[in-house]
C-alpha cells in the first residue's frame, strides 16, 4: 500500500481518531499561511495525485487531491478550457485539494463565480476514516445535501478531500484590459453601474486612483464595450502580468510586513475609511487592506458595511483569522464539525479556535 | 387518521398567538393542502398554519418544538417530489402569505424578497431597471422563491447562468428551535462553512426560510435561438457535445424528442419540425454583434453534426414562441394523457443515446409511452411517462418504469434528481445512489440543525432501516460497496 493510497489515509485517520491525535492535512503547503496556525502530525496528500477523468464536452474534470494545480491548468489549457474562478496558487506546489480546502477565488470571481460554484462532487475520508462520496460529475444534482460545496473553504476540518469533480468552461475567445483614472468613490459607483449593464467586464482592480478593467468574450463584444467604457488599452503581456500579479499576490501592493486584511463587502458599500493602503477587486466586493489597525475595530467597520474581515496574512494572529460567528451559527458549526469529525482531529482550530 | 385530541391541543396552542384566519384544522379547509405538485401522494395535514409575520413563524416553530410536533414547510405547492407532503400528525407551515418584495436595489443588483414571492415576479419587478433573476424553472409563473431555495431549482438557462445556489446571496430563516439564522450575506461570501450552499437544496429539512436575497443580472441586450432538427436522437445528442467542444456555452440548450414535439405542437403551435426525430433549441445571448457571431458559429457546428433543418428566431416574438413549446411540455402531456409522471435524472451527456435507447426499451417492457424533454446542456433528463391513474396496474407499472430509469441514471454515472428533489418520491433510489455511511452523514447533518428530527421528517434522506428493507445494493460508478467480496 503506497503512501497515496486512500486506504492508507483511511487507516491513518482511523488510528489517529482512536488515539485523539490531531492531524495536519497538507498538500504542497502553499497556503500554510492561511487560516489559524496549522497543528498536529503531518498528513501529506501529495501521493494521491492525477487527473482521473476529463471529458472536455462534459465540461467536467475529476482530479485527485495531490494533483498539482499547475498540471490541472495545463490539461485544461490543451483543450481551450480553464477553471473560471481563477484560483490563486500561491506557489508552484499548490494542489487541487488545497485549492478546494482553501476555497479561494481569483480576479474573475465577481463575474464567473467562486470556487464553491464550480464544485460538483467530492470523495473524502471523514474523521472516522470512512471513504465517502458526495455529489458527482454532473452539473445538476440535488440528491442529498450539498456536502461537496460545503467542503469548499472548510480548510480540511470536515474531512480529507481525496478527489474532486469541478465544472470547467471554455476560455474566453478574446480579452482586453483597460486602464482608467478615477478616485475610489467614483470607481465604486462606476463599477456598480457597469455591473448592472450587459458589459463583458470579467475583472476589476482599483488602486491609487487607477482602475484596471478586464473585458472577455467575442472580439466584437469587447471592442464595442471598450468604446463605451473609455480609458487606455493596456498591452496584452502587461495586462496578463497585472492580473496574474493580483491573483498570486506578487503585485507590489502585497509586499511588506503589514498585516493584510481581506475585507469582503457588498460591492456598493461606500469607501472604507480605515487607516492603511487599500486595493479593490471584484467590482468593489473585495477590499484588501494593509493595516496595523486593531482587529476589533476593523471587524466592526466591516460588519457595519454589511460584510466581514479576514486576517489574510500576518505574522501573528492573536485575534483569530476569521470573523467570529453569531451564537446560532457558531453552534451549527460545532455540530457540523462533530458530525464529520467527532474526535476533533482533522486540522483542529485551523478555521475557528473553538474546534 | 387524525388524532383529534392532539389536533385540538396543537391548534389551541397556535391560536393562542395567531389570528383565527391563520390556523386551519377543519377538513374542508385543510383538504387543499393534502398534496403538492406530485399528486400521487396525498395526506391530510393535522393542522395548517398560515403565518403573516416573521415573529409568528418563530413562535410557531418554538411551540411545535416544545410540543414535539412535526412541521412541514410549504411554498407554492408546485414541487414535483412530494417534499411538501403534509404530516398527518403535525403542522403544515404554509409561507403563502409572505409575498412582499422587501427591497430592490438596482445599483447593488439585489432583491430582498419574502419566500412566497413567485420566481417570475422577481424578474417582473427588476425589469424596469434592465435586470432579471436568472434561474427560470418551467413552473416559474407559479413556483415561489422559498421553494426554489429548498430544491435548488434550475431551469432552461442554467448551463450559462447557474442554479438557485449560484444566484442567491443570502437566506434568512429559523431553525426548528426558533433560532434566527442568516446564511450567506450581501457580500460575496461569509465567514466559516458555506452554510448557504448547505441550506440550498436541503428540501426544508434544516431551516424554514423567511427571507431571500437574490442576485439580479443585467438583461442581455438581445437573444436569439436556433432550432435544429435531427433525424436521429443520437445525432442530436452528439450535436450537443459538438457545440460545447467548439467552445460555445449556449444561454440555453434543450432537446425534445418527436413524441414530445408532437404533444406540445397541438397545444401551443410553437412551429416545431414534426418530421424530426429530435429538435434542439440552442440560444445565444449578449450584444447584437456577439449574438450574430455566435449564432453563425452554432449553425455551422449544428449543420456539421448532421442537422436536417435549421431555423433562427427572427425576432423576440418568434424566440418566445420557440421556447413556449418547451416551457409548456408538462401541461401539454396533461392534454394527451389522463396523467403523466415526470422524471428528473441527470446523466453525463455522452451517455444520452444509450439512456434514450434504454427508455425506449422500457416503453416496450411496460407498455407505456414516454416522451422526452431534456436540458441537454447540463445533462438533465425529464422523461414523461404517460399513464392513467384510474388504472392501478398502470400506476404500478409507471413507478417500476421510473425506478428502472433512475437506476440507469446512477449506473451511467449520473444522479436520480437534477432539480426536483428527492422528497418522498425517490427515497428508495437514494439507497442505490448512496452507501449507508454517506446516508448516515446526511442524518448527522440533519441532527446538527434539528436534533429531534421534527422539521419535514421522513423526506429527502431515507432511514437506514428503509434501505435495508428496500434491499437494493448501493452501486457507485459501477463498483459495489465492497468490491473485494466475490459475487456470483
Amino acid at each position: 500500500m503506497s503512501a497515496g493510497d486512500p486506504k492508507a489515509f483511511s487507516e491513518r485517520i482511523r488510528g489517529a481518531a482512536a488515539e485523539k491525535r490531531p492531524l495536519r492535512i497538507r498538500g504542497g503547503g502553499s497556503k500554510d499561511f492561511y487560516g489559524n496556525e496549522p497543528q498536529g502530525e503531518l498528513l501529506d496528500t501529495r501521493g494521491h495525485a492525477g487527473v482521473v477523468a476529463y471529458e472536455p464536452t462534459e465540461l467536467v474534470i475529476t482530479a485527485r487531491c495531490g494533483t498539482l494545480l499547475s498540471d490541472l491548468d495545463k490539461v485544461l489549457f490543451e483543450h481551450g478550457q480553464f477553471l473560471p474562478f481563477e484560483p490563486p496558487h500561491f506557489g508552484p506546489a499548490a494542489t487541487v485539494g488545497g485549492c478546494v480546502a482553501a476555497g479561494l477565488s481569483g480576479p474573475r470571481r465577481a463575474s464567473a463565480g467562486a470556487m464553491r460554484d464550480f464544485m460538483l462532487g467530492a470523495k473524502i475520508v471523514d474523521g472516522h476514516g470512512q471513504l465517502l462520496a458526495f455529489g458527482g460529475q454532473v452539473m445538476k444534482n440535488v440528491a442529498g445535501y450539498d456536502v461537496s460545496r460545503l467542503l469548499a473553504g472548510s480548510l480540511g476540518t470536515l474531512g480529507l478531500i481525496l478527489e474532486v469533480s469541478l465544472k470547467v468552461l471554455p476560455k474566453p475567445r478574446a480579452e482586453l484590459t483597460l486602464e482608467l483614472e478615477l478616485p475610489q468613490a467614483r470607481a465604486l459607483e462606476s463599477l456598480n453601474r457597469w455591473a448592472g449593464r450587459p458589459l463583458p467586464v470579467t475583472a476589476s482592480a482599483w488602486r491609487d486612483g487607477e482602475l484596471g478593467l478586464r473585458l472577455s468574450g467575442a472580439d466584437s463584444a469587447i471592442r464595442a464595450a471598450a468604446e463605451k467604457l473609455g480609458g487606455e488599452t493596456v498591452a496584452p503581456d502587461q495586462a496578463a502580468q497585472f492580473w496574474a500579479g493580483l491573483r498570486e499576490q506578487s503585485d507590489p501592493f502585497f509586499a511588506g510586513d503589514a498585516p493584510l486584511w481581506r475585507v469582503s463587502l457588498p460591492s456598493h458599500a461606500p469607501v472604507l475609511e480605515l487607516p492603511g493602503e487599500q486595493l479593490l477587486e471584484w467590482g468593489g466586493a473585495l477590499r484588501w487592506l494593509k493595516s496595523g489597525a486593531d482587529a476589533a475595530s476593523l471587524r466592526a467597520a466591516a460588519a457595519r458595511a454589511g460584510g466581514h474581515a479576514t486576517l489574510f496574512r500576518s505574522r501573528d494572529k492573536p485575534a483569530g483569522v476569521f470573523a467570529p460567528l453569531p451564537p446560532g451559527l457558531a453552534r451549527l458549526h460545532r455540530e457540523l464539525k462533530n458530525a464529520f469529525d467527532p474526535a476533533g482531529i482533522l486540522n483542529p482550530r485551523r478555521l475557528y479556535p473553538e474546534f | 387518521m387524525i388524532d383529534t385530541r392532539r389536533q385540538d391541543e396543537v391548534a389551541s396552542a397556535l391560536r393562542a398567538f395567531l389570528p383565527e384566519r391563520c390556523v386551519l384544522w377543519q377538513e374542508e379547509d385543510t383538504r387543499p393542502y393534502e398534496c403538492d405538485g406530485l399528486t400521487a401522494y396525498r395526506r391530510l395535514p393535522m393542522v395548517v398554519a398560515l403565518p403573516e409575520t416573521e415573529p409568528q413563524v418563530q413562535r410557531i416553530l418554538e411551540t411545535c418544538h416544545a410540543l414535539g410536533v412535526p412541521v412541514v414547510p410549504r411554498g407554492a405547492g408546485t414541487g414535483l417530489s412530494g417534499g411538501a407532503l403534509p404530516p398527518g400528525d403535525g403542522v403544515l407551515l404554509s409561507m403563502a402569505k409572505f409575498t412582499r418584495v422587501v427591497r430592490l436595489d438596482p445599483l447593488a443588483r439585489i432583491a430582498v424578497v419574502q419566500p412566497g414571492v413567485r420566481n417570475a415576479a422577481i424578474s417582473d419587478v427588476a425589469a424596469p431597471f434592465g435586470l432579471y433573476y436568472a434561474p427560470d424553472p418551467s413552473s416559474q409563473i407559479a413556483c415561489s422563491i422559498g421553494g426554489n431555495v429548498a430544491e435548488n431549482s434550475g431551469g432552461v438557462h442554467c448551463l450559462k447562468y447557474g442554479l438557485t445556489v449560484h444566484n442567491v446571496l443570502r437566506v434568512r430563516g429559523y431553525t426548528i428551535e426558533g433560532v434566527a439564522v442568516d446564511f450567506g450575506s450581501e457580500a460575496l461570501d461569509a465567514p466559516g462553512y458555506d452554510l448557504l450552499a448547505l441550506a440550498i437544496g436541503s428540501e426544508g429539512l434544516l431551516a424554514v426560510t423567511t427571507e431571500v436575497t437574490v442576485k439580479l443580472l443585467p438583461k442581455p441586450e438581445t437573444a436569439r435561438v436556433v432550432m435544429a432538427s435531427f433525424d436521429d436522437v443520437e445525432k442530436a445528442g452528439n450535436a450537443v457535445a459538438a457545440v460545447i467542444a467548439a467552445g460555445i456555452v449556449p444561454a440555453g440548450l434543450e432537446m425534445m424528442d418527436k413524441p414530445a414535439t408532437h404533444a406540445v405542437e397541438q397545444f401551443v403551435h410553437a412551429g416545431y419540425d414534426l418530421e424530426a426525430a429530435a429538435i434542439l433549441l440552442c440560444e445565444s445571448d449578449g450584444s447584437a454583434a456577439e449574438v450574430e457571431d455566435e449564432i453563425a458559429r452554432m449553425k455551422d457546428v449544428l449543420a456539421a453534426a448532421g442537422a436536417t433543418r435549421l431555423a433562427v428566431s427572427r425576432d423576440e416574438a418568434e424566440r418566445l414562441r420557440f421556447w413556449s413549446g418547451r416551457k409548456a411540455a408538462f401541461p401539454a402531456m396533461g392534454r394527451i394523457s389522463p396523467d403523466y409522471y415526470c422524471m428528473d435524472g441527470t446523466i453525463p451527456k455522452k451517455r444520452l443515446g444509450e439512456v434514450l435507447n434504454f427508455i425506449g426499451a422500457m416503453e416496450q417492457k411496460y407498455g407505456l409511452r414516454c416522451p422526452n424533454v431534456f436540458h441537454a446542456g447540463d445533462g438533465n433528463l425529464h422523461p414523461l411517462i404517460l399513464f392513467d391513474a384510474n388504472d392501478p396496474g398502470q400506476l404500478k407499472r409507471t413507478e417500476a418504469f421510473a425506478a428502472e430509469v433512475l437506476e440507469k441514471c446512477i449506473e451511467v454515472g449520473g444522479t436520480i434528481t437534477g432539480e426536483h428533489g428527492v422528497g418522498v418520491e425517490k427515497l428508495d433510489q437514494m439507497c442505490v445512489q448512496f452507501a449507508a455511511a454517506e446516508l448516515e452523514i446526511f442524518h448527522a447533518i440533519k441532527r446538527a440543525y434539528d436534533p429531534k428530527g421534527l422539521l419535514n421528517p421522513g423526506k429527502a434522506v431515507p432511514s437506514l432501516a428503509r434501505c435495508a428493507e428496500f434491499g437494493r445494493r448501493h452501486v457507485h460508478g459501477g463498483e459495489l460497496d465492497r468490491p473485494e467480496l466475490p459475487r456470483f
